[in-house]
């Protein structure tokens, strides 16, 4: 039996046919939380190594489509790590490698007929960091829609997504100019902005509001809130009433030292509906970081 | 109370001396600054009051007469004329392959032992003496590539002196490539670029002032090079050009104006004094010529990516 083109066949295939990287005898886990609407990614066992450094340890959770998922957790815990695996920017890291399998609507994301550059068009990001090129607005939003190639009038994607971004009444009269020129959080709006150009299934944030005022940080929330009628979003935040606020579901990880390799790496503690995970955490530790007792 | 409020007082009061330390360095870093200024006012004062003679009777005449056995009549039009053609030769040929050899090895190279070798290679080559430059040209520009160059030609020399500067021009290069803040990288792959996307569009873009900046003052510097020309076979003194066509003389004698200053020194008499000096003035010329286009270039792009 041929297997290698559809993700089901990945799923349904014995251990022998996976990718060799992929640790045998691990059974597909039962996930945290059943999927309400449909998974988006199912992360299996996935494990991400810095040389020979464990940064993040055997992680099993299910992300569902149109909901927001929180990674939340103290600084060295992993959680950037994991985002950064759904679209494969650890590939761009020497040294940087993973174990496990992480489908991506039942695709394998690391299978090696995946082109990473494929996925990072449907898997777009946000980061840190407001990091707009240095160029005008709209050169900014058209610089994806540009190199993927797009049939829509470029005029057109630059309105649409700055809308979408809220931006648009901000900046229409000035599109032609550069875009260092704006704010801190019109800046990551417009980050946001050029990440939803080339019409990604999913935006991963990676802390999009850690360099941003309070005020800049409620815009960015209240956007959120209204792109996942569109997108799946998965955002890692060290702001637990951010995670509060938006997500739907929340990952707790925390930094714990590995017995067998005397290294701290990062693991899932528990992973739920941010309702049970801020209300009625199972496991002591979430309970104490929500709580403000460590982290 | 009273008492407190004392203390703190005296604890807040300015003291004068206080920063002697810092009053003294700052001092030293002003005397630093002046030393070079005074060292540049020096050798524009000399070279202006010493061809003084020459550019207060015939200053555009001395730029637009060809060599000549007649100290009243002799200019440096030939050597200014093959000073920018080795600089265009030389921009010509340093630019591209310099520049592609430093995107190579700060993009695609990767950490290996062989890149490292490189890039200490590289470096020991932009401390090489460019006598040494000019054997190399010599041996093969002149000689082995002489079918092509036409042996002691102006290629000869511009290509001569475009393995001269390539060292600077892709360290220069490497420097500005790795300034480019790597969350713009970062942002480029994200949204689905590919490697040389990201070059293309985001790094070289960015990268642009530091390169061209780098690369024109390297070049304005071996301009002013006496030493590897003088091995590849410029002359001095009195040749005809007559009516050969461009390819002709690009493959014949030519002269720089570093030769030229060479060769007006060694002459016997007082007279020439004065040549010397003006041919001086004129590679200073062509020198901040070049360092203008470099400033303007530069501005010019910072401000296109800024506003």
């Amino acid at each position: 039996m041929s297997s290698t083109e559809t993700g089901d066949a990945v799923i349904a295939n014995p251990p022998n046919t996976r990718p060799s990287w992929v640790t045998e005898g691990n059974a597909v886990s039962e996930s945290a939380v059943e999927p309400s609407v449909g998974s988006v990614f199912e992360v299996r066992d996935v494990s991400v190594y810095y040389d020979d450094f464990r940064a993040v340890t055997d992680v099993d959770l299910d992300i569902n489509e149109n909901e927001i998922t929180a990674f939340i957790g103290p600084s060295g815990c992993g959680k950037s790590t994991m985002l950064r695996t759904f679209n494969r920017m650890n590939d761009l890291i020497e040294g940087a490698r993973m174990t496990g399998q992480l489908l991506y609507h039942g695709i394998d994301l690391y299978d090696e007929e995946v082109d990473p550059v494929a996925v990072r068009r449907r898997i777009g990001m946000v980061f840190q960091k407001p990091n707009p090129f240095p160029k005008s607005i709209y050169d900014n939003i058209a610089f994806g829609p540009k190199i993927a190639g797009t049939a829509e009038s470029m005029d057109d994607i630059v309105e649409r997504s700055l809308r979408g971004a809220g931006l648009w009444d901000e900046v229409k009269d000035r599109l032609k100019d550069s875009a260092l020129g704006l704010s801190g959080g019109q800046q990551q709006r417009l980050c946001i902005a050029r990440a939803t150009a080339v019409n990604p299934d999913v935006l991963l944030m990676d802390e999009p509001c850690s360099a941003l005022d309070p005020i800049a940080t409620g815009r960015i929330e209240e956007l959120m809130l209204e792109m996942k009628e569109n997108f799946t979003i998965v955002i890692v935040t060290h702001n637990m009433q951010q995670a509060a606020r938006v997500s739907d579901r929340t990952a707790f990880f925390t930094a714990e030292l590995d017995s067998t390799t005397d290294q701290r790496t990062g693991l899932l503690v528990e992973y739920d509906l941010t309702t049970t995970i801020f209300s009625n955490p199972t496991d002591h530790r979430t309970e104490n970081y929500i709580t403000g007792r460590f982290g | 109370m009273v008492a407190v409020t004392t203390e703190l007082r005296e604890q807040l009061r300015v003291r004068r001396s206080a920063d002697t330390g810092g009053q003294v360095f700052r001092g030293l870093l002003t005397l630093a600054l002046l030393i070079s200024f005074a060292a540049l006012v020096a050798v524009i004062l000399t070279a202006l009051t010493r061809s003084w003679p020459i550019l207060s009777e015939r200053a555009i005449d001395f730029l637009t007469s060809s060599s000549s056995q007649d100290p009243t009549k002799a200019g440096v039009f030939q050597g200014v004329q093959g000073s920018v053609l080795l600089a265009v030769i030389t921009g010509a040929v340093a630019f591209p392959v310099g520049i592609g050899g430093a995107i190579y090895l700060e993009e695609y190279a990767g950490d290996t032992l062989f890149s490292r070798f490189l890039q200490v290679v590289v470096r020991n080559l932009a401390g090489v003496p460019s006598i040494v430059y000019g054997l190399l040209g010599l041996a093969v520009f002149v000689q082995a590539l002489g079918g092509i160059t036409g042996g002691r030609s102006v290629i000869a020399g511009g290509l001569t002196l475009a393995c001269l500067v390539l060292p600077v021009v892709i360290i220069t290069t490497q420097e500005a490539i790795r300034a480019v803040p790597s969350e713009q990288r970062q942002a480029g792959y994200g949204i689905g670029a590919t490697h040389w996307e990201v070059i293309r569009s985001i790094v070289l873009p960015s990268a642009a002032p530091g390169i061209l900046t780098g690369t024109v003052l390297s070049i304005a510097r071996a301009v002013g090079e006496a030493a590897p020309i003088l091995v590849v076979g410029a002359v001095s003194g009195f040749f005809q050009t007559g009516n050969l066509s461009f390819l002709e003389q690009m493959q014949s004698f030519f002269t720089a104006l570093p030769m030229q200053i060479f060769s007006f020194t060694r002459q016997p008499t007082q007279t020439w004094g004065a040549h010397a000096a003006g041919a001086s003035v004129a590679i200073l010329l062509v020198v901040i010529a070049l360092n203008s286009v470099a400033i303007w270039m530069r501005a010019r792009l910072d401000r296109r990516l800024r506003k």
